[in-house]
């Protein structure tokens, strides 16, 4: 791969804001995010993270501003159609088929990429490239061996790494990933941090995590929001030397001790 | 249930079905007959409610529909062709729930179920309040449909025995259809919206055209049961767009099990049972269907299709828990 193609801006939300009401919960906030690279979204509890994702991922339509796409303007699409255009997330609470095996559940993730809803007397276990696409995504997000198994009733851990095969089966080039350490154990962490360092050569990732080792050993940029704006954003080295990040963290409960 | 055993069980059931004509009790034989409509019309409801997750609180509308344009398709003093009013009916049937689909679909949860029934009234009474329907006391078939195909006839509707194949036909038509369907890839996208709508659309997956095919092929295929029902009993009136004949078919696919096609087949020969056995006991046998029910959902909650798998577990020991 060139360096040109590395450093490509995938995904660019430019001056997006968002109100509820008389309240404003994200004002102004900017992004790129760039193939190759791993982007951290980092804020105490309330500072706008989550409607941010939202607003990237078409969960939410934002009230101002504009949200581009490889240069083209998808501010406007659903959050279906910004998926086949190449934006994956996995949410901050588990998103899951519980009841459906492991393979089935990125199997309908990669049967998305090619919908022919008219046939409707083919059989779904023998999409053969479905299948194949699948097993290749589960292998990739460290899940291997765990195709058969229910979904619903494997470890928080595992079930947060399913998210992950499910974004990758639809073939994002970018992926949202909101909190997926939340709630492991620091062995199943670890393997996820380096199924994410994999998966950032060739993507671009936006992370939104609580843990500050995982942010600090991954992320090639880090933007620090507070109050629904950006604080700060920059490489590790400036936001782990920012007075101002120091200060909006003070007192908060997830305070850096980095 | 392992697959020999299960198509086994099929199969017997099919043969025991296929055999009650020869018993020549004409009473039972439209008995039976009447349950098979139930069960496809239950079928074609667990296709939405089982399956997709949509509560319709209205699908005796499109059942009703297909009875009616069979009614108003055929000629008073003649036979219709069979070829060319069963299609149109369904056609009818599944054009009118494209149609109200369109609306209702863009609703969730419990506006979902009351909007479903509000069409569903609206309909009844296009049929009962205007010149369309001929009023509450509905429109008779004189003559059942002719089955003759270039002058060849291959069944005789007014022979109850073939009628009653040709019911029995029919449901097994509709059941090998919803089962092929649901192994589909689009059948996987209804069950996957059932599971998690929210996100099939994050994967890219526009559910409301889903939703809509799936609210559709339901529509037609109670169309389905709906003519059958015009053309076994020759007669048809408002009440079958009613909303207790919604409701029926809704505790139908209750009692049977959601989201199991044999559930509600089985669920369609439980509610006929009762109401011919608590009807023998009492003019109140909706109060004793009632209790039943309201027991099915408490001690049940998986409906008869549940069952199998409970007496599985107490062989086991009740040793797998899953």
């Amino acid at each position: 791969m060139t360096d040109a193609s590395r450093n490509e801006a995938l995904l660019v939300a430019d001056k997006i804001t968002r109100r509820f009401g008389g309240l404003v919960a994200n004002q102004d906030v900017a992004l790129t995010l760039e193939r190759g690279k791993l982007h951290a979204l980092l804020g105490p509890n309330g500072a706008g993270k989550s409607t941010c994702i939202n607003m990237l991922s078409g969960d939410l339509p934002p009230s101002d501003g504009r949200i581009l796409y490889q240069g083209r303007d998808i501010t406007g699409l659903s959050a279906a159609e910004r998926s086949r255009v190449g934006i994956g997330r996995s949410y901050q609470r588990t998103n899951i088929f519980p009841k459906f095996t492991v393979l089935e559940n990125v199997r309908l993730a990669a049967q998305s990429r090619r919908q022919q809803p008219w046939r409707i007397f083919s059989q779904a276990m023998k999409l053969q490239w479905s299948i194949d696409k699948a097993m290749a995504c589960i292998a990739e997000a460290g899940l291997a061996g765990n195709e058969g198994r229910l979904a619903g009733v494997m470890s928080h851990g595992a079930q947060r790494q399913l998210e992950i095969a499910m974004v990758l089966a639809t073939d994002a080039q970018v992926l949202l990933l909101d909190e997926p350490l939340a709630g492991m154990g620091s062995e199943e962490s670890a393997k996820v941090v380096e199924v994410l360092k994999r998966l950032r050569e060739t993507r671009a990732i936006l992370l939104v995590e609580h843990d500050m080792d995982a942010v600090f050993a991954v992320a090639d940029t880090i933007t620090v929001m507070v109050n629904g704006q950006v604080l700060e954003s920059g490489p590790p080295a400036q936001i782990k030397a920012s007075v101002a990040v120091q200060e909006a963290y003070l007192g908060q409960e997830d305070s850096f001790h980095v | 249930m392992n697959t020999t055993v299960s198509m086994a069980f099929k199969l017997a059931v099919f043969a025991s079905l296929a055999a009650v004509p020869l018993l020549g009790e004409s009473f039972y034989t439209e008995l039976l007959a009447k349950t098979l409509v139930l069960a496809i019309f239950a079928m074609s409801l667990d296709l939405l409610v089982g399956f997709t997750g949509l509560v319709s609180f209205g699908h005796a509308a499109y059942f009703g529909v297909a009875a009616y344009a069979a009614a108003l398709l055929s000629p008073e003093y003649e036979a219709a062709n069979l070829w060319l009013v069963f299609p149109a009916a369904v056609g009818a049937a599944m054009l009118v729930a494209f149609v109200v689909g369109l609306f209702v679909l863009r609703t969730k949860g419990i506006y979902f179920i009351m909007v479903t029934l509000a069409f569903a009234q609206l309909a009844y009474f296009v049929f009962h309040d205007t010149a369309l329907g001929g009023g509450s006391d509905g429109i008779y078939v004189n003559v059942k449909p002719s089955a003759e195909l270039a002058g060849f006839q291959p069944f005789n509707l007014d022979n109850p025995e073939h009628l009653y194949y040709f019911v029995l036909a029919m449901l097994v038509l509709v059941y090998v259809f919803l089962a092929r369907i649901l192994q589909s890839p689009f059948g996987r996208v209804l069950v996957g919206i059932k599971s998690n709508e929210h996100r099939m659309q994050s994967l890219g997956y526009i559910t409301f055209r889903y939703k809509l095919a799936a609210f559709a092929l339901a529509g037609g295929l109670a169309g389905v049961a709906g003519f059958l029902y015009a053309v076994l009993f020759g007669f048809v009136t408002p009440e079958l767009l009613s909303w207790h004949h919604s409701g029926n078919v809704l505790l139908t696919v209750i009692l049977g099990g959601m989201g199991n096609l044999l559930g509600a087949v089985a669920g369609a020969f439980a509610f006929t049972a009762m109401q011919e056995v608590f009807g023998s006991w009492t003019k109140h046998w909706q109060l004793l269907m009632g209790c039943v029910i309201v027991a099915a959902v408490l001690f049940l909650p998986g409906g008869l299709s549940a069952i199998p798998g409970r007496i599985k577990r107490t062989l086991q020991g009740d040793s797998t828990h899953d």
